[in-house]
């Protein structure tokens, strides 16, 4: 067995073993560090695949990115995990069945070998300086140049939708609406009043005020 | 020696545990989101092993679109988790009925 064998089953194991504790454990925290497990894992396996630049993505954007934001939502929810798991080896029987036949349904097709997958040899090994983000730039910049900038689009979309959602406004700011600033109109705020500009006061009259001053 | 059939072999049961955990978390969204996480490890794991054994980078610019989405479609479904829990206190899949559909 060469050396990669033993590095693929190694992997393998930790990784299957990662995923039934993400889908076992009792703690929605501990389930994220599985997880989290599992992707570094998964990993290593592309990198035996030599698509390097994605094993690198997958632990950048996939571990430092969203499985922390996966973390933060666990830690701010406060769960009731007791409530949530009643019943929840209930539904292990049906589960096991049908994750147990649905494995072995692929498996036997995978391993069957009518299927002719073992004719597919591995790639001629790759020149010392072979660059696979060279590759994969030119690809991305060349030839799905618009599916690139749809995927950017994708992702704006996905942050403006998830500030939408979760912005709270608060009742007690003063801050002003500027389309309603924009919309006024002078005589709206302004009253223009007619009236005479000197008016002749009685005599009688100045004498009273005076005398309640005095 | 590795071949094709290891990695679709080591997807195939991913996916299968994955699917697992749908059926065993029901009641639980938080984890139902990680599974569907891992549904979609899977198969970019199909998609990288292909790439390889077919010498075709097409694949990789596959799992580089759907990791994006994943990213995105992550982002949403904790962001509505937040929203749902702060209304209803609770992500219980069975108390979420209002819409009685």
């Amino acid at each position: 067995m060469s050396m990669t064998t033993v590095i693929f089953y190694i992997l393998s194991a930790i990784l299957l073993f990662a995923a039934i504790r993400v889908v076992t454990a009792k703690n929605p925290v501990h389930a994220v560090l599985y997880l989290v497990l599992a992707f570094f894992t998964s990993s290593g396996h592309w990198l035996l695949l030599q698509s390097e630049f994605l094993a690198i993505t997958l632990v950048l954007v996939y571990v430092g990115a969203v499985m922390v934001l996966f973390l933060f939502v666990v830690m701010m929810l406060d769960i009731n995990v007791e409530k949530l798991r009643e019943g929840f080896w209930r539904n292990l029987p049906v589960a096991a069945t049908v994750g147990l036949i649905m494995a072995f349904e692929m498996v036997l097709i995978l391993t069957n070998p009518h299927t002719g997958l073992a004719d597919y040899k591995a790639g001629a090994a790759l020149a010392a300086d072979a660059s696979n983000v060279k590759v994969l730039g030119r690809q991305l910049y060349t030839t799905y140049l618009l599916p690139f900038e749809l995927a950017a689009v994708v992702l704006l979309v996905a942050m403006v939708a998830a500030i939408g959602l979760t912005q709270r406004s608060r009742k007690d700011t003063k801050v002003v609406d500027a389309a309603d600033q924009v919309k006024v109109r002078s005589q709206d705020r302004v009253r223009i009043v007619k009236m005479q500009a000197e008016k002749n006061v009685e005599a009688a009259d100045t004498a009273e005020s005076g005398e309640q001053q005095a | 020696m590795l071949t094709l059939t290891h990695f679709l072999v080591l997807a195939a049961i991913l996916f299968a545990i994955s699917v697992l955990g749908i059926f065993l978390n029901r009641k639980n969204l938080i984890v139902l989101l990680m599974a569907i996480e891992l549904m979609l490890l899977a198969v970019n794991f199909n998609f990288i092993a292909f790439s390889h054994y077919l010498s075709d980078t097409a694949g990789q610019i596959f799992v580089f679109f759907i990791l994006t989405v994943a990213a995105a479609e992550s982002a949403i479904g904790l962001a509505i988790l937040v929203v749902l829990f702060r209304n209803m206190r609770t992500i219980n899949v069975e108390d979420l009925g209002s819409l009685k559909g």
